[in-house]
Parts: structure tokens; C-alpha cells; sequence
């Protein structure tokens, strides 16, 4: 089973664009990271810049609106993003459990779809969609 | 919906290898540190339910494990020393084992995880015997999830690793990493079991299918670990690359009936492409090391030619069959020589092609592997069928299909010998 873990960093809905995290979190993240390595259950991981460098596209009735961020609205943003394959739902949320966060952050723990779990119309409507994926790998 | 049990079996799986690793450091007995490991599973399950789940888990599982060993050591004491001096030295013994296992769970060592692995595929122990060993004490698996796996009896599992613990405690089998040329030959024990473990997984036609599925991913773990633990070591890198491929096709190995669909048929669409990308990552690794041709590294490179193609038809067969000549020069074999002349068969270029491929067949038929092995018949029909001689091709796809009991492979063959008729 694959699952993302997903960070939810406090206060990064409002976070300036240059904003860095400082050494000694990078280093005890660091540290975490190694151990989902050695533990041989990290596929990927990736840390997003703040929301206040991105943009938001919001579909009304079709049409699509672009609002630059911060997103004033937001009381959550994602910060990034670990997938790992493991044994069990317990056994993610586990490794969250382990994560080095600071007061109030959130790590939410998600189940990644994988083929076999779509009924077989939905893996019939899909069936382009890994050949995306494979154009993008290979560009890569 | 997260139930406590389940829990704790996560902690287990999460906590166990390293716990027991470091254990052993102090025991230097593997098999006394995983029953160590063990009375604490035991105490984490009576008392986790009530107290809840600790804080730090490893650290809780680790004192309850010197409780256990202390008072081990004491009632071993109590028995060998009769009289005299018994307080004073059993105090000092005390002190001295709680020392080492405080020491050892401040911090378990990357070397004693490695330890742990290279003890359990010892090479003193029967092959059986390091499979089991290795998915209990490096997996984390229960005796009951591994029986299923092998489809033995729960009981045969627990003799298998009975007795594995009790020759490695009887030939003294050190507590370490092998160094210089020993360490070459030990990797290579421990490869071939990752990749038994593996095997075991995705070529197995019975059995519980999710249990196999959990055996490949169990071996891919271990490769990812290992690969982190010995950076250095090619053939790793190359055995992880090999696995993650083979592993990237397997929705689209079984069709909607569960029959085999086999490489040229599949729908690549279903392949993992980011496993893929995995995989070739971990290939160009062990390139990178001065690992390209050795075994696993070539049959690594041949299994991403297929991945890299759109098409069955796109494959850069001349590659493949390059590849074929280099794997049959580090490890030759038959069944290797056969994939080469079907290799040789696909390749576009006047030197290859039906003609070419029915000839580097033909070298082999005399064999004695291939005499009676049913895909030797089948590869000789399809490449007569191509080249229009159908009455031969027809007389092989029958020797093949009364060579096999295989259910799938009598229908996969039926299919081919109706398309020779109707040619």
C-alpha cells in the first residue's frame, strides 16, 4: 500500500515568498528522511515553496478565475509531501507519528489509489492516464 | 477505525529489525536478542491496550527487553553460582548488561541492522533457513504471515526457525559485518535470498495472492535498506533496479480473468511508470559503481529495454540481444541462451530474424535442460510460424503443450495452435 503523507505547516498560508526553514528544522527533517530510507519505505518526497509564490485556479460555472497567493482564505496549505509504501493504514500514520513537527502543525495521512482499486469502468476511462505519466518519466 | 492491535503490529513492523539488531549487539546471539525482543512485544500488548501508546515506542520496547534480560541473568546466575560470591557478582553482571543495553537503544547502529541481515543469510544455514530468518527478523514478519506466504504449515515455519537460530548459536556464528573479500561473497548470499524472497512473490502461481504481493514488496524493503546501508555495493543497486522493473508490470501480468498475459501482450498502459523511473534510477547507480556487467546489473538493462519501449514492436531488440551474449558470458544457462535466440528472432538487421533466431534455437537442442522444458517447442513454434512453415510450427506447439500441466500455458498454446491451423 502507498500512502502520502502530507504536511500542513502552521502559519504557511501567510508565509513571505522568501520564507526559508531555518537549519536546525532542515536538519532534524533530514534526519527523519533517513530513517524512512533506511527503513526502506520512502518512494518520494518533495517541500513546496509557500502559497504567497503560487496561484489558485478557481472554476466557476466552467470558467476559470487565476487569484495570485498568499490565499487569504486559507486556513490550511500544504507545505509538502512524503509517499511511502508500507504494510499497513496503522503503519503510516505510525511513521507520522515519528515526523519532527512543531506545535500545531498537521501531517494528514492519505491512501494513494491504485489501479486495482478503481472498478473496471473507471480503469477503462484512466487507461490514458499512465501513458501521461510515462511521457512526463521520460522527458525527465 | 485504528484499532490498538493493528497498532501495535505497526510499531512492530517499524521497531522490530532495529530493536532486535540492537540487542544482539549486547547478546551477540541473534536468537536470544529476537525472544528478548519478543517478551517485550508481549509486554507491549498487555499494557499498550490500557496505557496507550507511548511516546517513544522504541525506547519503551527496548527496557522491557533488559528487564527481561536481567532477570534472565539473574535466575541463570542463581542457578550456576551457588554460594560465595554470588551478590557481588551478579550485581556487578547486572551493571554491566543494563550499561550495554542503555547504550544500545541511545543508539542502534546502521552496522548492527547490517549485522543482523548478514547473520541471518549466513551461509552455514540451509537456504530455506535464511529466508525465513531473514523476513522474521529484518521484515518484521510473523511466523503465521511467512507460513502463509510459502504455503507451509505455521508449525514447519517455527521448526524452520528453531532450528536456523540454533545452528547459527552452535557454529558460533559471529555478531558482524564481513570485511574484505568475505564481504563480496556475503552480499552475494544476501542477494540471492532478497531475491528468492522476491521470486517467491511474483512467479508463484499459487497461493495467497496478497500474501505474494507483500512478499515482492517485502523484498523490495529489504533492497531499498540495503542499498542505503552498503551505498557502495553495485550488485545491490543492480538486484533493487531488476526487482523494481519486474515489479512495475505486474498489474498488467494477469488479465480480467486472472489468466497470465506474457511481456509482448501486455498493456503497457498498466505498467508503474514511476517505478520504472525507480528502477532505471537504481541501474544507472550501479553502472555508475562499475557494477554494468555483473548478473543482476545485465538482466537489470534488458528488463528496462522492454521498459523504455511504447510498443512491443518499439523494443531495441539488437540491445537485448547484446545484452544476452554479455549475461551468457558471466553466468551462462540455458534458459538464458533460449531468451537470446528469441531475442534474435525479434531483432530487425540481416543478421537477425526468424531465420537467424530458429538457428541459435537449434544449437541448443541438445540441451539436456531444455529436452523437456515446454517453452523450448513453444519458442521454435512462433518462430516457424513467422518464417510460414505452419505444418512445423503446428507439430511443436503439440510437443509443447504435452509437456506442460500448467492450466494457462495449455490454453496460451491451444490459442497458438489454432492461429497455425487456420494459416
Amino acid at each position: 500500500m502507498r500512502f502520502m503523507m502530507i504536511v500542513i505547516p502552521r502559519g504557511y498560508e501567510t508565509a513571505a515568498p522568501n520564507t526559508v526553514p531555518d537549519a536546525q528544522s532542515v536538519a532534524r527533517m533530514m534526519e527523519y528522511n533517513k530513517s524512512l530510507q533506511k527503513a526502506g519505505v520512502l518512494l518520494a518526497l518533495d517541500g513546496l515553496l509557500p502559497p504567497s509564490t503560487g496561484a489558485r485556479v478557481t472554476y466557476t460555472d466552467g470558467k476559470p478565475t487565476v487569484t495570485d497567493g498568499p490565499f487569504v482564505e486559507a486556513k490550511e496549505v500544504i507545505g509538502g509531501y512524503w509517499i511511502i509504501q508500507v504494510h499497513s493504514r496503522e503503519e503510516a500514520i505510525e511513521w507520522a507519528r515519528r515526523a519532527p513537527m512543531s506545535n500545531h502543525e498537521i501531517i494528514e495521512v492519505r491512501q494513494i489509489f491504485e489501479m486495482a482499486d478503481f472498478p473496471a469502468d473507471a480503469q477503462k476511462a484512466a487507461e490514458g492516464f499512465d501513458d501521461l505519466k510515462n511521457a512526463t518519466a521520460s522527458k525527465s | 477505525m485504528t484499532d490498538i492491535h493493528k497498532t501495535i503490529e505497526a510499531v512492530w513492523k517499524i521497531e522490530s529489525t532495529r530493536l532486535i539488531a540492537g540487542i544482539a549487539r549486547v547478546t551477540r546471539d541473534i536468537g536470544i536478542a529476537e525472544e528478548l525482543a519478543q517478551d517485550a512485544l508481549i509486554a507491549a500488548l498487555e499494557r499498550w491496550p490500557d496505557e496507550g501508546i507511548p511516546d517513544k515506542p522504541a525506547a519503551w520496547l527496548m527496557t522491557a527487553a533488559k528487564r527481561r534480560a536481567l532477570d534472565g541473568l539473574r535466575r541463570g546466575k542463581m542457578l550456576e553460582l551457588k554460594h560465595g560470591e554470588i551478590a557481588r557478582e551478579l550485581e556487578f553482571q547486572q551493571q554491566r548488561l543494563a550499561d550495554a543495553m542503555d547504550h544500545a537503544l541511545d543508539q542502534v547502529i546502521d552496522d548492527d541492522v547490517l549485522r543482523l541481515i548478514f547473520t541471518a543469510c549466513h551461509p552455514v544455514l540451509p537456504v530455506e533457513g535464511r529466508v525465513a530468518l531473514t523476513l522474521r527478523l529484518a521484515c518484521g514478519l510473523t511466523t503465521a504471515e511467512i507460513a502463509r506466504a510459502f504455503l507451509v504449515p505455521e508449525k514447519t515455519l517455527g521448526q524452520r526457525i528453531f532450528r536456523a537460530k540454533k545452528t547459527l548459536a552452535e557454529a558460533h556464528v559471529p555478531f558482524e559485518t564481513p570485511r574484505g573479500d568475505e564481504l563480496r561473497q556475503r552480499v552475494e548470499s544476501v542477494l540471492s535470498v532478497v531475491y528468492l524472497i522476491f521470486n517467491e512473490g511474483y512467479t508463484a502461481t499459487s497461493g495467497d495472492e496478497w500474501m505474494r504481493a507483500e512478499l515482492c514488496n517485502e523484498a523490495l524493503r529489504l533492497g531499498r535498506m540495503l542499498a542505503q546501508l552498503l551505498q557502495d555495493e553495485p550488485e545491490i543497486h543492480a538486484l533493487l533496479a531488476l526487482m523494481e522493473l519486474q515489479a512495475s508490470r505486474t498489474a498488467a501480468r494477469r488479465g480480467l480473468s486472472g489468466e497470465a498475459v506474457l511481456l509482448p501482450d501486455q498493456d503497457r498502459s498498466l505498467w508503474d511508470h514511476t517505478q520504472i523511473e525507480r528502477g532505471v534510477a537504481a541501474l544507472h547507480r550501479a553502472q555508475q559503481l562499475g557494477g554494468g556487467a555483473h548478473s543482476y546489473a545485465l538482466q537489470a538493462a534488458i528488463s528496462a529495454c522492454h521498459a523504455r519501449a511504447n510498443t512491443a514492436a518499439d523494443t531495441d531488440w539488437e540491445r537485448i540481444v547484446l545484452l544476452y551474449d554479455a549475461l551468457l558470458q558471466v553466468r551462462p544457462s540455458p534458459i538464458v541462451a533460449l531468451n537470446r535466440a528469441v531475442a534474435v528472432g525479434m531483432a530487425p538487421g540481416p543478421e537477425y530474424g526468424p531465420a537467424a533466431g530458429l538457428h541459435a534455437l537449434d544449437a541448443l537442442a541438445a540441451e539436456p535442460a531444455l529436452t523437456n522444458y515446454h517453452l523450448f517447442p513453444s519458442v521454435r513454434g512462433d518462430l516457424l510460424l513467422k518464417l510460414g512453415r505452419y505444418a512445423e510450427a503446428r507439430e511443436e506447439f503439440q510437443r509443447a503443450i504435452a509437456m506442460t500441466e500448467n492450466r494457462r500455458e495449455h490454453e496460451l498454446l491451444s490459442k497458438k495452435l489454432l492461429q497455425a491451423k487456420y494459416l
